[in-house]
C-alpha cells in the first residue's frame, strides 16, 4: 500500500441539519416565496441537498420595504455602539458553528473542506468582528464628522466564496448602519440560509438582514427596486456591466467586484520552492473559482523551463476527491455549466497550439470534476490568455525584462490582483508600483483580511470591500457626498446639492 | 435557621499573572464609606512595583507581538467575561463606594461597553493613524504606530462613582496597541480593580500584560515615574498629588507623560495613540 | 583560508563545481542558490500539518515511525547499564505487544558504543534488514569547539568501536563567519575518518544545527555544502540547542535533497532530530517527507527521527489502536 493514498478521512455531515425546503427569510422570519422553487445540489456526488424557494418580484418588493421599516425605526435610530454589539454577537455565533457552516459550505459548493474550515469560515468571523469594531467610530471612516448610512442595500453575491462573500457585503453595510436584503447565487444558497438561523440567534431586530434566494430574475428585480439606495455586486463583468446600466440616471451607489485574469510574474531571483507554491496556490485554490485567482504565470524567460518542470513535479501531489475529505485539495467544479465552460475554453486553448498537461488525478464517476490544468507556450494572444477561465486551468507565458512584464500584465481589460516573486525588494515595490491591479501579492497569493482593501481597476469592478475603504463604501459624508460615489447622468430636484470630491 | 456563613475573599495584588500578597507583608484596611471593614488590601511596596515591570516587559513582546485581531479578540473576551461576572462588581462597587445598587450598575455598564469600544481599536488605528507617504523620489515610504512599551498608570484616585471605570478607561486604551501596562489602583476604592485582574487572568490575557498594584501612589508612583525600564507615565490619577514632581523625575528618561486630569478620562483615539510610537520606513523602488 | 585556497577534491563537489575548487568557487555556488521565503516556507509546512491521517494509514505510519527512529540517548551520566537498558528498550520496544517493530538505531555517545554493541548481540546490523545499528555522535558533540585533530579522534575511536553511523557536527562558528572552506573540508576529512580498515565506511551525518545557524537560507547552503562535502544524511539539530527540529526546516532540507537527486541521480538521507515528542508531529513529519522528496525516502537508509520520549508516545498511540481505549505511561516502559 503507498502512504501516499492516505485513507479516507471524512469529515463528518451529522454536523449539519439542513431542512428538506427553505423559503425565503423576511422581516426576521422564514415566508414562502412565490417564484418557481429550485434544488441546490452537491456539485461533487449532484445528489440533492434542499429545495430553494425563489422571490418574485413581489417577494423582492417586500423584502425591500421590510428592509427600509427597520431602517427607518430601528436601525438608523440605534446607536452605534449597540450596532457593533450585534456584529461582535454574529461574530461568536459563526465561530461557535464554524464546524457547521464549514462542512455545508462544502457540500453546496463543492470545495474542499480544509478549505472552508481553515480558510473561508474563520474569515467569515474575523469579517464580522472586524466591522463590528467600526459601527462606533464612524467619525473615522475619512468622510469626516457624522456621516450617513446609505439606507437599504441591495446586495447580490457569487457562488465561489458563498459565505464569505456574505459577510465582505453585510458586515460593513450594517456597521455603517444600513439594512440589506441580499441574493446568494443560485447554486450555493445554503450557507446564506444558516446565516439567517444566525440571525436570528443573535436577535437581530427583523428586516435589518433579508435573505432573498433565486436566480437571474430575482437579482434583476432587486437592482431595479426604487427602494433601494445602493447596489454592491461581486460577479462576472457581463453581469457587472448590466447592472451599471441599470443604475445609471438613478440615486443608488454602486460597487462592482468582477471578474479577473491576474498575472502571476515570476523572476529568476524568485525564492524558488515558495514561487511555486505560490503558482499552485493561485490557480488551483478553490479550483481557480476565484476572481482575483493568478491565472496568468508570467515566468522568466531564463527560468521558464526549470519553474515549469518544478510545477508539474509539485502538481502530481495535489489530490482530487470528495470536498469532505480532509486530504482533499481539489474539489468539485460547482456546476455543470462551469464545467462546460472551463472545457470549452481549455480545447481551444489547444487548437490554438498551446501544450497542455493536467495533474493525474483519478476522476470520479459522478459530479463534476476537472484536472488541475496548465497550457505552457501561451502567447498574449491567446483566447485562454485573454479570456477568465474561472477554473483550475493556468496559462503560462514568457518574459525577458521587468519592463516586459509589466507590459504584458497590464495589457488586459481587468485589473484585480497581480502576484510578484523575488528576493529583490526593490524590485518587487518598483514592478507593485506599476501594475493597474487592485490587489499586489508579493511572494504570497490569495491572502485576505478584513483589515485589507480588495477590489479591482478597469473592467474588473469598482469600488472596495476590506478596511476602511471598505466601511466609507457605504457612508456619505454630511454634506451627502460617498466615498465612492458615482456622478448620476441626470439628478431630482432634491439631489441637486454641492457635491463634494464625488466622483470617482 | 441561621444565616449562612459567607467565606469573605483575600485581596491581593496581580503581578505576572499571578496573585502574590505584598512582598513587604504590608495591608492596608480598605472601609465602606461609613468607615465598616470591608477587607484588607496588600499595600504595595516599591519592590512589588519593580516586579510588576519585570514581569510587564517579559509579557510585552508576546502581546505587542501578537496580530491586532488575536489582541481584538481578547479584548473583547475580557468584556464577555466582565459581562458575566456583572453582579460581582456591582456588589463590590455598591459595597465599597456606597453607591445604590442602579449607580453601581450604571457604571459596570459603562466600564464594559468602554473596553468594548477600545477593544474595536486594535485593528484600525494603524489604518486611521499611519500612513504611505509621497515623498519626492523612487522610495516606497510607510509610518506606522507601534506600541511603546510598558506604561505605568496612577489610575483616578476617588473619582466620583467611578473605581472601576477610572480604571478601565486609563488601562484599556494602553493595551489596544500592545503595550504592557503596571497600575495603581483607587487607594481606597481598590477591590474592583482585583477582581478586574481575576477577569484578565480569564480571558486569554498573558499573564503580565497587565499588572495591578493597590496601595498608595504617593508612595509607588515615584520609583514607576523615575523607572528607567518604563516607557510611559499616565498620570491620570495622580493630580491630588506632588505630580509635577513625578513628571520631573520621568523626564529624565525622557517618559511619554501624560498630565493628570479630573474625573475620568474620556475616551479617545488619542489616549492609544499616546502609548505609540511612529515608525517610517523607506524602501528603494526600481525595476532596473 | 584565503579565496583561492584549493579545498580536498570531494568527489560530488568536483562533479558539480568543477575541478578548480576553491574557497571561492564554492562560497559562489552556495551564494547563489535560490533564496527561501521564509513566510512561504513555513506556510506550506503547516498545510502539509493538515493532511489528516487515519486508520490504516496511521497505523502504518506509527509502525513506520518505529523502524525510522535512532533511539538516543546523549547524556554526560550515560552509563553501560543506562545504554543496555535503551538496547532492550529499543529491540522490544514494547514488551504486551510483539508485533512491534524494533527500531531502526540507538544513538550513543562514541565512548557508549562498545556497550551498545554488546548489548545488541546478534540484532546488531543493518536497519534495512530489520537489524539495529549504532550510530556514535563525534566531533565534539555538541559544541564542536575543539581543533581538527581531536574531532577526527572522536570520530576514528567511535569507528574502531564499532559504530555503523557516524553524527557529525558542522562547525558552526565557521559557517556564520563565512569560512565556507573551512567547513567543507572538516567534513570532507571526517568523512575519510569514517574509512575503515576494510576499505568501508560508516555512514556519515552531519548536523547542521540549525537553530544555531538561525535563518533558512543559511540553511540551505549548509545542507548544499554538507551535500557536496560528502554526507551521506544531513541531520537538523544536536538537540542540545533550541529551536532543534522544526516542521519547515526539514521541508527545506528534503527540498534541497529532492533537488540533489533530480541533479545526480543520488538520494542524501534527512534526519530531524530534537524536539519531536508526539505521534501527531511525526506523521507530520512522515507526510512532508512522501509529499516532498517521495515515499522512497521513507526507509531507514534516508530517512530517521532522531528521538528519545517519541517513542512512547508512538507506543501508546499504537495499543489505542489494538485495544480501543486511550493508554497511559503504566503501559509503556521507562528505557
Amino acid at each position: 500500500m503507498s502512504f501516499l493514498e492516505y485513507a479516507p478521512a471524512p469529515e463528518s455531515r451529522a454536523i449539519v441539519a439542513l431542512r428538506p425546503s427553505y423559503g425565503l427569510f423576511i422581516d426576521g422570519q422564514w415566508v414562502d416565496g412565490h417564484g418557481e422553487a429550485f434544488s441546490t445540489i452537491s456539485p461533487a456526488s449532484e445528489e440533492k441537498l434542499a429545495e430553494i424557494a425563489t422571490a418574485d418580484e413581489h417577494d423582492v418588493d417586500l423584502a425591500v420595504a421590510a428592509a427600509r421599516r427597520a431602517y427607518d425605526r430601528t436601525w438608523s435610530r440605534m446607536s452605534g455602539a449597540d450596532r457593533g454589539k450585534y456584529l461582535f454577537r454574529i461574530a461568536r455565533l459563526v465561530q461557535e458553528r464554524a464546524r457547521e457552516l464549514a462542512v455545508a459550505e462544502s457540500l453546496d459548493n463543492g470545495k474542499p473542506i480544509k478549505e472552508s474550515r481553515d480558510v473561508d469560515v474563520p474569515l467569515v468571523a474575523a469579517w464580522f468582528f472586524y466591522y463590528a469594531g467600526w459601527a462606533d467610530k464612524l467619525d473615522y471612516a475619512g468622510l469626516g464628522a457624522n456621516p450617513r448610512a446609505l439606507g437599504v442595500a441591495a446586495q447580490i453575491i457569487p457562488w465561489n466564496f458563498p459565505l464569505m462573500m456574505l459577510a465582505w457585503k453585510i458586515a460593513p453595510a450594517l456597521a455603517a448602519g444600513n439594512t440589506v436584503v441580499l441574493k446568494p447565487a443560485e447554486t450555493t444558497p445554503l450557507t446564506a440560509l444558516l446565516f439567517a438561523e444566525i440571525v436570528q440567534q443573535a436577535e437581530l431586530p427583523p428586516g435589518v438582514v433579508n435573505i432573498v434566494t433565486g436566480a437571474g430574475p430575482t437579482g434583476q428585480a432587486l437592482v431595479r427596486h426604487p427602494g433601494v439606495d445602493k447596489v454592491a455586486f461581486t460577479g462576472s463583468t457581463a453581469v457587472g456591466r448590466e447592472i451599471a446600466k441599470t443604475v445609471a440616471g438613478t440615486h443608488k451607489k454602486v460597487t462592482l467586484e468582477l471578474g479577473g485574469k491576474a498575472a502571476n510574474i515570476v523572476f529568476d531571483d524568485a525564492p524558488i520552492d515558495q514561487a511555486v507554491e505560490g503558482i499552485v496556490n493561485g490557480i488551483f485554490f478553490n479550483q481557480g473559482h476565484v476572481c482575483c485567482a493568478g491565472s496568468r504565470l508570467l515566468v522568466q524567460e531564463n527560468v521558464h523551463e526549470e519553474v515549469v518542470e518544478r510545477l508539474k513535479q509539485r502538481m502530481a501531489t495535489l489530490r482530487l476527491g470528495d470536498p469532505l475529505d480532509k486530504n482533499t485539495d481539489i474539489g468539485a467544479i460547482n456546476s455543470r455549466e462551469q464545467l462546460d465552460r472551463i472545457r470549452a475554453l481549455s480545447d481551444i486553448g489547444e487548437q490554438e497550439g498551446a501544450e497542455r498537461w493536467s495533474a493525474p488525478c483519478e476522476i470520479p464517476e459522478n459530479g463534476f470534476w476537472f484536472a488541475p490544468t496548465i497550457f505552457d507556450n501561451v502567447s498574449t494572444s491567446s483566447t485562454i490568455a485573454r479570456e477568465e477561465i474561472f477554473g483550475p486551468v493556468l496559462s503560462v507565458l514568457t518574459f525577458r525584462t521587468p519592463a516586459e512584464a509589466i507590459t504584458k500584465a497590464n495589457n488586459t481589460p481587468y485589473g484585480l490582483s497581480a502576484g510578484i516573486w523575488s528576493d529583490k525588494g526593490s524590485k518587487i515595490l518598483a514592478v507593485a508600483d506599476k501594475l493597474r491591479a487592485g490587489v499586489v501579492w508579493a511572494n504570497t497569493f490569495n491572502r485576505f483580511d478584513p483589515a485589507s482593501p480588495f477590489g479591482g481597476y478597469k473592467e474588473s469592478g469598482y469600488g472596495r470591500e476590506g478596511g476602511r475603504h471598505g466601511l466609507a463604501a457605504y457612508l456619505k459624508g454630511e454634506s451627502g457626498a460617498g466615498a465612492t460615489a458615482l456622478v448620476p447622468a441626470e439628478r431630482s430636484a432634491s439631489q441637486k446639492r454641492r457635491r463634494a470630491g464625488g466622483a470617482v | 435557621m441561621a444565616d449562612r456563613l459567607t467565606i469573605p475573599k483575600t485581596y491581593k495584588l496581580a503581578i505576572g499573572g499571578k496573585f502574590p500578597r505584598s512582598e513587604s507583608g504590608r495591608t492596608y484596611e480598605v472601609a465602606t464609606p461609613k468607615g465598616a471593614f470591608l477587607a484588607n488590601a496588600s499595600l504595595a511596596s516599591r519592590k512589588d512595583a519593580r516586579d510588576a515591570v519585570v514581569a510587564a516587559r517579559a509579557a510585552v513582546g508576546g502581546w505587542a507581538g501578537a496580530t491586532a485581531y488575536n489582541r481584538g479578540q481578547v479584548l473583547y473576551r475580557i468584556a464577555e467575561v466582565l459581562e458575566g461576572r456583572h453582579a460581582q462588581f456591582v456588589d463590590e462597587i455598591r459595597a465599597s463606594e456606597g453607591v445604590s445598587a442602579a449607580q453601581a450598575a450604571a457604571q459596570v455598564d459603562a466600564a464594559i461597553d468602554l473596553w468594548v469600544w477600545y477593544a474595536g481599536w486594535t485593528d484600525k488605528f494603524t489604518q486611521v493613524a499611519g500612513s504611505g507617504n509621497p515623498v519626492a523620489g523612487p522610495y516606497f515610504n510607510l509610518s506606522v504606530p507601534e506600541p511603546t512599551g510598558v506604561v505605568a498608570i496612577v489610575a483616578p484616585q476617588e473619582a466620583k462613582g467611578a473605581s472601576l471605570l477610572g480604571l478601565v478607561a486609563t488601562v484599556a486604551p494602553a493595551l489596544v496597541a500592545g503595550n504592557a501596562v503596571v497600575v495603581i489602583a483607587d487607594q481606597a476604592h481598590p477591590l474592583s480593580a482585583i477582581s478586574l485582574a481575576e477577569v484578565l487572568a480569564t480571558s486569554d490575557v498573558p499573564g503580565g500584560v497587565v499588572n495591578v498594584l493597590t496601595g498608595s501612589p504617593a508612595e509607588i508612583a515615584p520609583w514607576l515615574a523615575s523607572h528607567a525600564d518604563v516607557n510611559a507615565l499616565d498620570l491620570a490619577g495622580a493630580g491630588a498629588g506632588e505630580w509635577v514632581d513625578l513628571e520631573i523625575a520621568a523626564a529624565d528618561t525622557l517618559k511619554r507623560v501624560l498630565s493628570p486630569e479630573p474625573g475620568v478620562p474620556a475616551r479617545s483615539l488619542q489616549r492609544i495613540l499616546a502609548f505609540t510610537e511612529t515608525k517610517t520606513v523607506w524602501h528603494t523602488k526600481s525595476l532596473i | 583560508m584565503t579565496m583561492q585556497q584549493m579545498l580536498p577534491q570531494a568527489e560530488r563537489a568536483v562533479k558539480v563545481l568543477g575541478g578548480d575548487l576553491t574557497e571561492r568557487s564554492l562560497r559562489l555556488h552556495l551564494e547563489g542558490l535560490s533564496g527561501v521565503d521564509a513566510v512561504g516556507l513555513e506556510a506550506r509546512a503547516a498545510s502539509l500539518g493538515t493532511r489528516s491521517i487515519k486508520t490504516t494509514s496511521k497505523a502504518w505510519a506509527l509502525d513506520k515511525i518505529i523502524e525510522l527512529t535512532d533511539l538516543t540517548t546523549l547524556e554526560g551520566a550515560d552509563t553501560p547499564g543506562k545504554v543496555r537498558s535503551l538496547v532492550a528498550k529499543g529491540l522490544t520496544p514494547d514488551p504486551s505487544d510483539p508485533s512491534t517493530p524494533k527500531v531502526a538505531a540507538v544513538c550513543v555517545y562514541g565512548d557508549m558504543v562498545p556497550a551498545a554493541v554488546a548489548a545488541l548481540g546478534a540484532a546488531h546490523g543493518d536497519p534495512d534488514d530489520g537489524l539495529v545499528s549504532v550510530a556514535a555522535v563525534a566531533t565534539a558533540f555538541p559544541s564542536g569547539r575543539a581543533s581538527l585533530p581531536v574531532k577526527l579522534a572522536d570520530t576514528r575511536d567511535a569507528v574502531a568501536n564499532g559504530a555503523d553511523e557516524i553524527d557529525m557536527v558542522i562547525d558552526r562558528g565557521a559557517f556564520l563567519a563565512g569560512r565556507y572552506g573551512t567547513v567543507f573540508e572538516q567534513i570532507v576529512a571526517v568523512k575519510e575518518a569514517c574509512r575503515r580498515d576494510d576499505g568501508t565506511f560508516a555512514s556519515l551525518k552531519v548536523i547542521l544545527e540549525t537553530g544555531e545557524l538561525n535563518t533558512y537560507d543559511n540553511v540551505r547552503r549548509a545542507s548544499w555544502l554538507a551535500i557536496l562535502a560528502g554526507g551521506d544524511f544531513i541531520k537538523t539539530s544536536t538537540g542540545k540547542v533550541a529551536p532543534a527540529a522544526t516542521l519547515p526546516v526539514t521541508l527545506l532540507m528534503l527540498e534541497v535533497v529532492r533537488d540533489w537527486h533530480r541533479l545526480t541521480g543520488e538520494r542524501v538521507g534527512v534526519k530531524p532530530a530534537g524536539g519531536i515528542r508526539t505521534s501527531k508531529d511525526a506523521i507530520k513529519y512522515l507526510v512532508t517527507v512522501a509529499e516532498t522528496a517521495g515515499e522512497q525516502w521513507l526507509q531507514p537508509h534516508l530517512f530517521r527521527f532522531g528521538a528519545s520520549s517519541l517513542l512512547n508516545d508512538v507506543l501508546l498511540q499504537r495499543q489505542k489502536i489494538t485495544t480501543g481505549h486511550y493508554s497511559g505511561p503504566d503501559y509503556v516502559t521507562v528505557d
